[in-house]
Parts: C-alpha cells; structure tokens; sequence
C-alpha cells in the first residue's frame, strides 16, 4: 500500500543526498559571454544576470519592471526565473545547496523574512551592497526593513522589495449584526489600543455568540509582538549575539499574555491559519476580524469569493503599526557580475521597480519614494468596499521599530506559534502553555 | 551476433565438412564461455547498476551524514553516535514512532481483513462482477492529496460533515486534529478507503488460482462457506498475505501525506505532535530546521524499524492457518 507517499518520503530523504552530490558537479553554471573583467568596467560585451524568485501566481510581479530594465540596458540582459511556488521547503534548501557548493544561485536571488536572519549570520555567501554605492539607498527605507538586510558584520547585503504591514479586516456584516459601526473611520476609532480591541470583542461576543471576533492566535499575535519588538530594542526570539531570550523578552510575554486573554474571553473562532476550516470560516461568516498584511486582501478576496464581496472592509491596527512578510533581493559573492546585479538590484528595489511590481501584482512597496508614488498612494481595493490600502498600509509600516531576526528565528517562531494555536484550541492547557511555550522554543534554537 | 551462433553449436549437430576434428581457436573459446557465463549479468545489470546509484550510495551517504553534525550551508562536523543517542534520548521522536505504529495497526489490520471479505465475495457468482471488481479498485486512480483534501473537509470541526451527522445523534463537534485518538482514526480511514480495494484484487486474483475442487470436495465433506473460507481460502493465500502484511507495513511506516495534509499542510502534525509520523519528523528535522545529521540518523532508525517490523508480521502471519 501507499507507495505514492512512500516515494514521496524517500524523495524528500534522498533529496538531501543527492542534491549535496549534484553539488559537487555543478560548477558549470556560467553565463556563456562571461568577460572576467574586475567588475568596475563596463562590460563591452553583453552579459546576463539571473534573478531567482520564489512564490506562486504573480510572485515577485517582476515581468514589466525586468522587461523596462531589458530595454535600457541592452548590456545586460536580466533573466527572470520564478524558482518555485514553495519557499520553505523548496526554495530554501536550493539556495543553501547553492551557496555551500559555491555555484548555481542567480546573480541576484530573492528571500522571505522568514531566511532572513539565517542569511544574515552567513556574511560570507553575499557580496556587499556598500561596495556598489548601495547603502545610499538607506534614507528610502523605514529602519525596521532596511536594518533586517545588515549582516552580522554591519555589512549591507539585502534591500527590500514588497512589505506587508498590518492593518485589520473586518467583517461589515457581523459588524451591523452586533451593533457596531461599519464604517471603516468609525471602526479604526474603536481600538486605538490593543485593549480596546478586547473590550469591542466582548461586546461582539455578547450580541454576535456564534462567530468568533478574531480566527486564531496567529496573526493577532504577530502584530502585537511586532510593536512589542519596537518597545524592547527590536528583539523577538534572540538578542544580537544569537542568545535565545524567548522567556526574557518582555514583548514576548506581553503578546502571549495578549493571546490569552484574548482566547481566555472566548473571542478567537480557534481556527490555524492556512487550515480547511480557516478557509471555510472565511466564506461564511465564521469569524468578524482578522489581522491583515496587504498580501492578505488577495487571500480574503480569492478565497471568500465574488458571493462576499463587499462583505470585508479594512480598518486600521490596534497600536497603529505592524508587519508581516516582506521580501529581499540580495548577491551572492559567487556571482560573476556582482557590480551589474547590484545594478540590476537598485533598480528592482528602487521606485520604478516597486511601482511596476505594485501595478503588475499588487506587492506593496517598501521603499517610501515608491509609496507616495500616485499608483500607490490612491490606490483602492474595490472588492473592500474600495478601501484606500496604500494609505492604510503605508501608515501601517511608517512607525514601526527595527527588528532584528535571529539565525533560527524561522524555527523558533514555528515553534512557539504551535503552542499558542494549542492552547488557543485546547490540545494545550493555559496554565502550563507558557512553560511549554519556553521549551519549544529551546529545543528549535537547537 | 556472431557469438550467439557459435553458442548455439554446442547443441548443433557438427556439419560433416574436411575441417571437422579442427578445434576453435582459443580466442573464440573465450568469447564463447564469456557469451554464456557474463551475458546473463551483463543484462540484469542496469537494473543493479541503478539500484547501487539510487539506492545503495544514498543509503551509505545517509549512514555517513548521520554521524554528523551536519548544518545545511553551515558547520559539518564528525560527532560520531551523537545523533543516534540524542535521537533515542529525545521524546519528539518516540512520539513519532508511536503515531506511526498507532496509526499502522488501526489502519492496517481492518484493512487486509475488509479486503479478504471483500475479494471473497467479489469471488462469487455475482451480477456486474467485472463492473464491481473495477469499482473497488477506483480509489486506488485518485491522487493521494485530493483523499487527504476531500476526507480532511468531511472531518473539518466547524463545517465537517462527520461531525454534522455525529451531530443529529447529540454528539459535541469533535476537533479531529486534537486529540491522539480522533486525529489516527481520521488518518486511518484516509488510507483504508484508499488502499482496501488495492488488496482485494490482490487477494483475488490469488483465490482465482485455488482449485475449485478443493471447494467442492469440502462442500460434499458437508463444509459451510463460512469453514471453506477459513479451511481452504486463507490457508492457500497465505504468501499473498505475506506479500500484503509487509508492503503495507513498508507503507505504514513511511505514512506521510495523508497526516501532512490532514494537519494543514505542517509537518508538525497537529500542535502537540498527535499524528506527527517519523516520515514528518525526518523532513521536519531535515528540510526544515536543517539538521541533516540528526535527520538522517532517525532516516535510519526508521530503517531498521521497518525491518524489525516487517520480521514480526511475517513470523505472525506465517503462522496463520498452521492450527486449523
């Protein structure tokens, strides 16, 4: 029986083996012209470089902003490879398979939050951005997502593409059934705190008993602890010298307390994110609010349907600020055109880039230049009740604080998030989760 | 081509001829006992040229990884039995082991015995046999994920439709996912309705060899259906039994899609690890957390458990039948 998973399972173990053997071989991934010039001439013949990115349907949304670059530079040519939809589990082993071996990674490759402190404690694999005038490029950013892409040895070696931000979905529907306003100024004015949240909640919850106020843990947690992060030096799971500090950071705490409370009160619909029932919920009315980066309207309004449309609003976060998701672009030291990717780099991230992947597939910016730019700043969604999101959300990231991401930052926050879900649906009782909560998250930092 | 035709001369009668006593030069000689010696080798050999590449080095390389502290684009050293001890030492992974057995003998012991009523009464004269043997085998062309997806919406805990119809008899919304107990059963029916069919045709086409004189000589013997069946049929299928026992073990025990899937798609399986299967924890370790070494080692002890597995239920099955 079962051997379709069988393979399944001995591909994914035997992936490991072969790709370190394949790595051994694969040093022919140069471009065919490669003129080994120092970098700093230009190139009299014309060169490629490659872009890998990862993500499904309109992904990185970079086909306009490639095919201006191609136009003005007939020199140097860019080459667009979407690697994979999967990140986590394809994408990501790739590239460190790539990088260890010393070859075949793009002259420019892409990466989620998620990587991002994993990449940063590997200086060695990037070549510096400073180098190639880059690090002018700082006052167009808010800190929180120009700081992520400074190594562990201060060096540049990332800039931002698109960002999340955070703002909050709601329900227009429930909202009338509990007696709430509906109007998304009004609704904004209701939780200026994270406080007042909780007390909105409990008067939903009082007219509204068969829909929950918020679907889970995850994404309340998330926002909560990225202000948090701002108020204790921009850490989460691990301070600047890699030491685990989950159960001495005080944001930490502070957005776990918040959970609970929030689920202690019976507000969540104790739904995971990403879940069968999740998807459903969103279709019918199964939860009134939900934390939402602006990548998310796309996943409400695909998955809620043309039947709820105009049923979603957006309003703003309690605390006003937060982000989840966001991406990089960044050079590894093995490229053989590091000046021209740096290049090709600035104008991806630049606001001509940002704007194309804007207008091709509503990727928010994170380059402020890019977000006061027309396109984004009036932008509406028409299936939020026409909601502004480029304002929103451009407000949204304005404030935020500098975070820094550990090396095992990724595994940690899977870790720890497992048990808030636990406990939000029960597997995990309250009093012992934060015990629990602890001990995941020392036992993913390894 | 040649050498074909002079080892087929053997066995030919000699053509009378002036060069009748003369002996083949030695060189001949020497392709002809290589032709009959080395050729049956030569032809079986991309079979086991493929198996050493796909097959034996992966699992060297795996055994050598093992003994590593082995980070993905990081630090690898030698540590020796490190991996193994932490790995025995480490109750993540017993938790597995046991999700895993758990979810084997609940799923897989109903299944050989449905599949066994199954094929017997699919043996039997009925209307639209062929229409019916086909019918259960068609769980068998849906695609694994699609099962996982379609029976992880009818266990949903808000919306589900089991929870809908355990609902009219006055039973709470049980949330499959949480609990041990629920989250194996969910999983185990995913893989029963898709691999019982699979195993009935296995059994019957092997009862399609029994001799139908053995039945009727039972049946004037005055045996019931019932005796004839135990008596004759299960005895006789005894090494199709075996050959079932020990797939479904292998199966078993490298479970993974249906619990990926049933638990959104994590390898964590559920939020404590209620149906985390050491296939899930081996790519956890693996492709998420990156530690080769130690993801590696449980490659291996799953390995050896699959054998020392496998070793009990044929020693068990073999016994089947021997007392009656």
């Amino acid at each position: 029986m079962m051997n379709n998973t069988r393979r399944g399972v001995l591909a994914a173990v035997a992936a490991g083996t072969l790709a370190l053997t394949a790595a051994a071989c694969g040093g022919d991934e140069a471009p065919a012209a490669a003129p080994s010039a120092g970098g700093s001439a230009a190139p009299a013949e014309k060169i490629e470089i490659t872009l890998n990115t990862f993500g499904g349907g309109e992904n990185f949304a970079y086909d306009d902003a490639v095919a201006q670059w191609n136009a003005a530079n007939p020199n140097v040519q860019v080459k667009y490879v979407n690697l994979t939809d999967r990140f986590e589990d394809t994408y990501l082993p790739q590239v460190l398979q790539w990088l260890e071996a010393g070859s075949g990674a793009g002259d420019i490759i892409a990466m989620d939050e998620g990587a991002m402190g994993l990449m940063a404690a590997r200086p060695q694999y990037f070549a510096d951005l400073g180098q190639y005038g880059l690090d002018s490029r700082k006052a167009d950013y808010p800190a929180f997502k120009y700081d992520v892409g400074v190594n562990t040895e201060g060096k540049l070696f990332a800039l931002g593409t698109d960002i999340g931000g955070m703002a909050m979905c709601y329900r227009t529907d429930l909202f009338e059934k509990a007696g709430l306003p509906t109007n998304r100024d009004e609704v904004s004015k209701l939780w200026p705190t994270w406080n007042d949240y909780l007390e909105v909640g409990k008067k939903f919850k009082a007219k509204v008993p068969d829909a929950g106020f918020v679907d889970g843990a995850n994404t309340v947690y998330n926002s909560v602890l990225a202000q948090e992060a701002g108020k204790n030096g921009g850490l989460y799971y691990f301070d600047k010298n890699q030491a685990l500090v989950v159960d001495k950071n005080p944001g930490v705490k502070a957005a776990f307390d918040y959970v609970q409370s929030l689920s202690s009160a019976g507000l969540t619909a104790k739904l995971r994110s990403w879940s069968e029932e999740w998807n459903t919920a969103m279709q019918k009315g199964g939860f009134a609010t939900m934390g939402c980066p602006s990548w998310m309207l796309g996943v409400i309004s695909g998955t809620s349907g043309e039947s709820n449309a105009k049923k979603w609003d957006v309003a703003a976060v309690p605390g006003g600020s937060g982000n989840w998701g966001g991406s990089w672009l960044m050079v590894p030291s093995q490229s053989k055109h590091p000046k021209e990717a740096a290049d090709v780099l600035n104008f991806l991230t630049g606001k001509d880039g940002q704007v194309a992947a804007f207008k091709e597939g509503g990727n928010f910016p994170s380059a402020i230049p890019a977000q006061q730019d027309p396109t984004v700043a009036e932008a509406k969604n028409a299936y939020f009740n026409d909601a502004p999101s480029g304002p929103i959300f451009a407000a949204s990231v304005a404030k935020l604080a500098p975070v820094f991401f550990g090396e095992k930052h990724a595994q940690v926050k899977a870790a720890v998030e497992e048990v808030l879900v636990g406990a939000d649906q029960g597997s995990v009782k309250w009093d012992e989760a934060w015990t629990r909560f602890v001990e995941e998250g020392v036992k993913a930092a390894g | 081509m040649s050498l074909s035709v002079d080892a087929g001369s053997r066995t030919r009668t000699v053509p009378p001829g002036p060069r009748r006593h003369a002996r083949p030069p030695g060189g001949r000689r020497f392709w002809s006992w290589l032709d009959l010696r080395a050729t049956p080798y030569l032809f079986v050999s991309p079979y086991f040229i493929l198996f050493a590449i796909f097959g034996v080095f992966p699992l060297i390389f795996t055994a050598w990884v093992s003994l590593h502290d082995w980070q993905l684009a990081g630090d690898k050293t030698f540590i020796g039995m490190e991996n193994y001890t932490e790995l025995l030492a480490d109750d993540k992974f017993w938790n597995s082991v046991l999700n895993t057995v758990g979810i084997f003998v609940i799923a897989t012991v109903p299944q050989l015995l449905l599949a066994l009523l199954l094929a017997n009464a699919l043996n039997k004269k009925l209307r639209g046999r062929l229409v019916l043997r086909l019918s259960v085998l068609a769980p068998l062309i849906t695609s694994v994920v699609a099962v996982a997806v379609v029976f992880t919406q009818l266990y949903g805990r808000d919306y589900g439709l089991v929870n809908w119809v355990l609902g009219a008899f006055g039973v709470d919304p049980i949330h499959w996912q949480n609990e041990k107990w629920s989250s194996w059963i969910a999983i185990a029916t995913m893989i029963d309705w898709r691999w019982t069919g699979y195993n009935a045709i296995i059994y019957l086409a092997a009862m399609q060899t029994i001799p139908k004189d053995l039945y009727e000589a039972a049946a004037i013997d005055g045996a019931s259906p019932r005796r004839q069946f135990w008596g004759i049929t299960v005895p006789l299928l005894k090494p199709t039994i075996i050959f079932t026992v020990i797939v479904s073990t292998i199966g078993g025990f490298t479970l993974f899609a249906e619990p990926v899937m049933f638990g959104a798609g994590l390898m964590t399986g559920g939020t404590t690890g209620q149906f985390q299967t050491v296939a899930m924890f081996i790519v956890k370790e693996g492709f998420r957390d990156f530690q080769y070494g130690y993801a590696a080692a449980a490659a291996w002890i799953l390995f050896l458990l699959i054998m020392i597995t496998a070793l009990i239920n044929f020693a068990i099955v073999r016994g089947i039948g021997r007392s009656r």
